[in-house]
């Protein structure tokens, strides 16, 4: 997997809560065999109305539970494939998180009251600009304020040092094998 | 971690016997002794495989079938060139790494959420993953199963095991009876609407009380299927007599001292007398109504006969105005376009007999496309059998092949923007049934009772 460190960029805000996967990415685009090209059909539905596919923010200022619903992970892709590289939310539903790590795109829950002052400085301010630093997992406001979001130490350490969940996985091997020798025998 | 002298749940006893390594500061290394897949979320994992030059670890605890881009019209005409690509995939696939697959010309295909349990495949005590959400469903046996993204799918396929931080602990109880006309589709939509789409976000929900154990298996299953819903990873219940009578003799269950020795185990799976839930909420059986959803996400529903609620959030300002409905006026009575019957959900053969209860001696309204999807040939089989399919067609209804259909409306079967559908699956997002589709969520009862009134109607006058 990519390293991802340091994510510096405007903000999207799409501020609704409760947006499911299938508004990210509807069903009627899951019949591809692949993971590329599903950015083109991002919030195919809520463009214009409630997406702004023109505008080239790397950061997705989101609602709460953001991703709740199905557990397609093409909806995690068609937002890499977009450009996203994180979605500030209050929340995020568990397979879409789950999801989003597995594929450098980083989830950003903040208190509701951060939430609220990202949502109105955005109001006010078109080109309003933030960085995520993943090593210390802190957004960092335009003031130069430090706000610490929740990311255990291995799915940062997945981020930064671009480690593989697989090839973690496959390091277990010998235990793997144990496990299933002992309920073999019941 | 628990001391193991400290009174157990359910959960933490299919949890402790399942993790294989736990490091500091990781997720677990949790053993998989299932794993379904299906055409969608599938070939992105097999190719991962291929670019790594991996096989399967253990290709005899994976099972396919092909759901949800199938077609359910007579002869099974695939007129989509991307779904029968994906399918073809799929049937490569299993072919390349040695996985048994129910495909299109499988008499035991389903939903694979319908056959895994009919199969005997679904067995107390297990873990089961797949990718999709609804894997929940299989916590009607007291098996923890959830739904994984391809990412997952490939990291089960390689190593037959998961990571995974251990989720929290919801106790949903549900006491007394459910009255007459109020079924298990009611009470899990009476649920998610008490604790909200978000109110699962995290732990796993174990359904216990009097109404959950009056339960036979397919009810409990449409209860666990839509714990998801909620946000839930997951759903349970714990294994009794009914979960052993449903198994006996399937397929693929254990069979003569094997069967005897399961059940043993089986029975020490409950949850112990005193275990601790991190969350408890409880519901009165014997105050559920049947339930439709309004809005634009399942923990939107109210009792039938309730006015709509006021709009109390901008989620459901934009419900309401999706919907085109008013907050204050009553849903009962409202005009309706189509009618599915199908699904995860309900589509096995005891939401069939419901459905025929209603549609018996009655005819489709007038203007009202009625679809019947059974969950798998072998719920078609059954149904058939007992002349339901007759009494669908002669009501006016259409009779289809098994596959997940207008649930997902992956497959051509879909609903025209602007239509009102009363669906008894397990979605009324936006779009989710054909774009600007609207979707109203009930029971098998409510949406029979809706095809042969052609608007939103209370199931129990017609019963």
């Amino acid at each position: 997997m990519k390293k991802v460190e340091i994510i510096r960029s405007r903000l999207n805000p799409l501020l609704v809560d409760d947006v499911d996967t299938d508004q990210i990415i509807p069903a009627r685009f899951l019949k591809t065999i692949g993971r590329v090209g599903l950015g083109a059909n991002l919030f195919a539905d809520w463009r214009g109305a409630r997406f702004d596919a023109s505008s080239d923010a790397r950061i997705l200022l989101a609602g709460n539970n953001f991703g709740c619903g199905s557990s397609r992970e093409h909806a995690v892709w068609a937002l890499a494939d977009f450009g996203f590289q994180a979605v500030i939310a209050p929340s995020f539903a568990d397979i879409f998180q789950a999801n989003a790590l597995k594929n450098g795109l980083v989830p950003v829950a903040v208190e509701a009251a951060v939430h609220r002052h990202l949502v109105a400085a955005r109001a006010q301010d078109a080109e309003l600009t933030v960085r995520i630093d993943v090593r210390k997992s802190t957004l960092v406001l335009p003031d130069q304020e430090e706000v610490p979001f929740p990311l255990d130490p291995f799915a940062r350490r997945c981020l930064t040092d671009g480690i593989d969940e697989l090839d973690y996985l496959r390091q277990h091997e010998g235990q793997i094998a144990e496990w299933e020798a002992r309920h073999a025998r019941g | 971690m628990k001391s193991p002298t400290l009174p157990q749940t359910l959960f933490d006893k299919i949890w402790q016997e399942h993790v294989v390594a736990h490091d500091d500061g990781c997720p677990a290394v949790l053993y998989v002794d299932l794993h379904l897949v299906h055409e969608v979320t599938s070939p992105q994992a097999f190719a991962g495989l291929r670019a790594r030059g991996l096989g399967l670890r253990r290709p005899e605890k994976t099972v396919a079938t092909m759901d949800h881009s199938t077609p359910t019209t007579p002869g099974l005409v695939i007129v989509d060139d991307q779904a029968r690509a994906q399918l073809q995939q799929l049937a490569k696939n299993c072919v390349d790494f040695g996985v048994q697959c129910y495909g299109l010309d499988s008499d035991q295909r389903g939903i694979v959420h319908v056959i895994g349990p009919e199969l005997g495949l679904t067995q107390p005590g297990m873990t089961i993953v797949c990718g999709d959400s609804h894997t929940a469903t299989h916590g009607a046996f007291g098996a923890l199963a959830f739904g994984i993204g391809s990412s997952e799918v490939e990291h089960v396929l390689a190593t037959q095991c998961l990571l995974q931080k251990r989720p929290t602990s919801l106790e949903v109880r549900v006491d007394g009876m459910l009255p007459r006309g109020v079924t298990a589709k009611d009470l899990i939509l009476a649920v998610i609407a008490r604790i909200g789409v978000d109110g699962g976000n995290g732990a796993v929900i174990e359904y216990t009380g009097d109404a959950i154990r009056a339960l036979d298996m397919e009810a409990r299953m449409t209860v666990c299927n839509m714990s998801i819903e909620a946000g839930a990873r997951a759903g349970l219940v714990a294994p009794d007599d009914t979960t052993y009578q449903y198994l006996a003799k399937r397929q693929f269950a254990p069979k003569g001292a094997d069967w005897e020795r399961a059940v043993a185990n089986w029975r020490q799976l409950p949850s112990d007398e005193g275990a601790e839930y991190d969350v408890s909420v409880v519901l009165d059986a014997q105050a559920l109504q049947p339930m439709i959803t309004w809005g634009t996400n399942p923990g939107q529903g109210i009792p039938i006969n309730d006015n709509l609620p006021d709009a109390r959030s901008g989620a459901e300002e934009k419900a309401f105005k999706y919907m085109a409905l008013e907050p204050g006026k009553p849903l009962v009575g409202h005009p309706i376009d189509v009618v599915f019957v199908g699904s995860c959900t309900n589509g096995r053969i005891a939401d069939l007999r419901q459905a025929a209860r209603i549609f018996d001696g009655r005819r489709v309204a007038t203007g009202v496309r009625t679809l019947v999807v059974p969950g798998s040939y072998a719920v078609k089989r059954q149904a058939e059998a007992e002349g339901l399919d007759r009494i669908f067609r002669d009501a006016g209804a259409e009779w289809r092949e098994p596959g997940c259909s207008m649930c997902i409306a992956m497959n051509g079967d879909q609903i025209e923007a602007g239509q009102y559908a009363v669906s008894t699956s397990n979605r009324n997002f936006e779009g989710r049934q054909g774009r600007g589709g609207r979707t109203f969520l009930a029971s098998p009862l409510t949406a029979a009772a809706a095809a042969v009134t052609g608007k939103v109607t209370d199931p129990r006058a017609l019963l």
